[in-house]
């Protein structure tokens, strides 16, 4: 750690300034805000607010379409952090075995990273759109009704590809560079020590990629649940009847457009509640797991 | 255990750089073969296409009876020792070492026997229950060396194995290494840079440049009769000198001096003159045959110092016990049988 030792302590605060500035408007005070929303209750026209305890937590748990969200969530970030590591690391095992062309690949690669967010749900909102996208033709000649604005599950498969698309990109970059850091050398000892392919995958790469992939793993997690609203936004809206309605996207629609503020702010109290937690749980009982 | 027969072996790669050209080389089953030369030599792809690791273009390779040409690592039953260790940090020591075993489906009582006798052999006992990362340099190497000698392999690779090693270290490896492999008597291949490893661990030595074989020998006989140029400047420390002078009439000429050449040459014109500083005296100034030399500089070896000067406006260098006071210029008398004599344009020796 470098350490620099400011003779006057209100340069240091100066110095510092813009970025508590930032903290304290974008974080702090919105926080503090939803916290206090949260015991509140607000009249249809905004002119009464009255105490009501913890009265929105109890409604918020006891709806159904809370706890619909909240299985929603789960799976939705569950499959896009599965499907975005596990595609990332066959495409960078795919370039890793390349000489010449290694570059090429990855460059081509990374472009879907820089799409902005809306227009991949856009993109990918078209592609599969049942009247003018090529992929529900192309899925109805094998035999298969493509509709995500009617089947839950199409809709499901629909924003975890595009949730996962960009991201894919991000992963596969750190997998490569993971890959590369890998001496030549363990893989040829392993070669000779009988193993093959296949073997010297699981017992040998998978293991000194595993710092990498608790990383990936992390970011992949508070993305899928926290980061990919213009995705939905831009795609299903959180429908067929809330199939896709992830928690971050309900903040959005009870507060901004059913105007529900109070109920609005408990869920985002329990969104901070779920990131704090995540956050322990990853550094406290995962990274024990990883490998050296 | 098992000889290693190279038979016209040869490595281009993709783009056409001829790596090696031909190599030929009968390896005898329990020898202890050190090949040795300059970075770039194709030393290590030489070892690396016996392992296994790359493929051969032409020639063949034979472990034992077999042509392992296209044969895979695993299935060539050679072990190797990398220069870096290649341990998998990932596993403890025992793990490091009985992952050879366990792929190849051993028992699970003859694993654990096997690597016991390799840590009690190479006195890694206690450090069997660590990861790599917790252990010292000479440790790992130890380790390194185990994962090879647990799978009782017809041969031993060995790529450099001491480099990564302080000086102490090494000599102190380099010996056990040697014991290590009187005592197994499995034929192994050692490829290093450093002609005093290649000297004290050899049976044979192979000199390689280029891709070429130089020379091929016992250590004695590569440091008594080296063969080419390459070979007497590569091997010997101090390096021999070599000074170009004028051959006529059985004698050369080296600027004011006149040294007798040995009966068996007959060159006549330029040729190379190799003079190892240990077989140099210092002698009064005007001694028949002596070479006359102005000091540049002296090394201070303990031992022995180096007398490092220029004769006839070339590089010479004497090693005189350290009790010995040198002037400002002296007059050195080699010792007789000891002059080297190449070919000035081939670099081959002619006596």
């Amino acid at each position: 750690m470098k350490r620099t030792l400011f003779r006057q302590r209100a340069l240091a605060y100066l110095l510092i300034a813009p970025q508590l500035a930032v903290t304290a408007i974008f974080f702090l005070w919105p926080t503090g805000q939803a916290i206090v929303q949260s015991f509140q209750q607000e009249d249809a026209f905004g002119l009464h607010t009255s105490w009501v305890g913890l009265a929105n937590y109890r409604a918020l748990f006891s709806d159904p379409t809370y706890i619909q969200a909240l299985g929603v969530t789960v799976v939705f970030t569950v499959a896009v952090t599965l499907s975005a590591l596990v595609v990332a690391l066959l495409l960078a095992l795919a370039v890793d075995r390349l000489v010449r062309s290694a570059t090429v690949y990855t460059t081509l690669l990374v472009w879907p990273y820089a799409v902005a967010p809306a227009v991949v749900g856009v993109l990918w909102w078209f592609l599969f759109n049942p009247t003018i996208g090529p992929l529900p033709y192309v899925l109805e000649q094998m035999g298969y009704q493509w509709d995500h604005s009617l089947h839950g599950t199409d809709a499901m498969i629909l924003v975890v590809i595009a949730a996962a698309w960009p991201q894919v990109s991000y992963n596969f970059l750190f997998f490569v560079a993971g890959l590369q850091s890998i001496p030549a050398s363990m893989r040829e000892a392993a070669a000779i020590d009988g193993a093959g392919p296949a073997k010297r995958f699981f017992t040998i790469t998978l293991p000194l990629l595993s710092p990498t992939t608790f990383f990936l793993a992390v970011v992949n997690l508070v993305y899928a649940m926290f980061n990919t609203f213009p995705v939905i936004h831009a795609t299903t809206q959180g429908g067929p009847a809330g199939a896709t309605d992830i928690l971050v996207f309900k903040v959005y629609q009870d507060g901004f457009v059913a105007l529900n503020l109070g109920s609005s702010a408990a869920q985002s109290v329990v969104l901070l509640v779920i990131v704090i937690a995540l956050t322990a749980i990853q550094f406290g009982w995962m990274e024990r797991r990883v490998q050296y | 255990m098992a000889a290693i027969t190279l038979e016209g072996v040869g490595k281009t790669y993709a783009g056409g750089v001829d790596a090696l050209p031909s190599i030929d080389l009968n390896i005898a089953d329990g020898e202890f073969v050190v090949l040795v030369g300059p970075s770039g030599c194709g030393k290590s792809t030489l070892l690396r296409m016996i392992a296994g690791l790359e493929s051969v273009t032409r020639g063949t390779i034979r472990i034992g009876e077999r042509v392992v040409n296209t044969v895979e690592p695993a299935e060539r039953d050679i072990a190797m020792v990398f220069q870096n260790y290649a341990l998998y940090p990932h596993m403890t020591v025992r793990q490091n070492l009985a992952y050879g075993l366990k792929n190849r489906k051993m028992a699970k009582d003859e694993i654990a026997r096997r690597v016991d006798e390799a840590a009690k052999i190479l006195e890694i006992g206690p450090y069997l229950d660590r990861k790599p990362k917790a252990l010292s340099g000479g440790q790992r190497q130890r380790v390194a060396m185990g994962r090879a000698i647990v799978r009782e392999p017809a041969a031993f690779l060995f790529d450099e194995p001491l480099s990564n090693l302080d000086a102490k270290l090494r000599v102190q490896m380099r010996g056990e290494i040697k014991q290590l492999q009187a005592r197994l008597g499995t034929t192994s291949i050692y490829v290093t840079h450093d002609q005093l490893e290649a000297m004290t661990l050899a049976h044979r030595l192979v000199v390689l440049n280029a891709g070429r074989i130089e020379q091929v020998g016992t250590p004695l006989e590569v440091y008594r009769k080296p063969a080419s140029t390459f070979v007497a400047a590569f091997i010997g420390s101090p390096a021999m000198s070599l000074l170009t002078a004028e051959a006529a009439g059985g004698v050369a000429r080296l600027g004011d001096a006149t040294l007798a050449l040995p009966a068996d040459v007959t060159a006549i014109g330029e040729v190379v003159l190799g003079l190892r500083p240990e077989d140099l005296t210092p002698v009064p100034a005007g001694t028949e045959g002596a070479i006359p030399m102005t000091v540049s500089y002296i090394e201070e070896l303990g031992a022995q110092r180096l007398i490092h000067g220029q004769t006839a406006g070339q590089g010479i260098v004497c090693a005189v016990p350290s009790d010995v006071e040198v002037g400002a210029s002296l007059a050195v008398l080699p010792s007789s049988g000891a002059l080297h004599v190449f070919d000035a344009k081939s670099g081959r020796r002619v006596n």
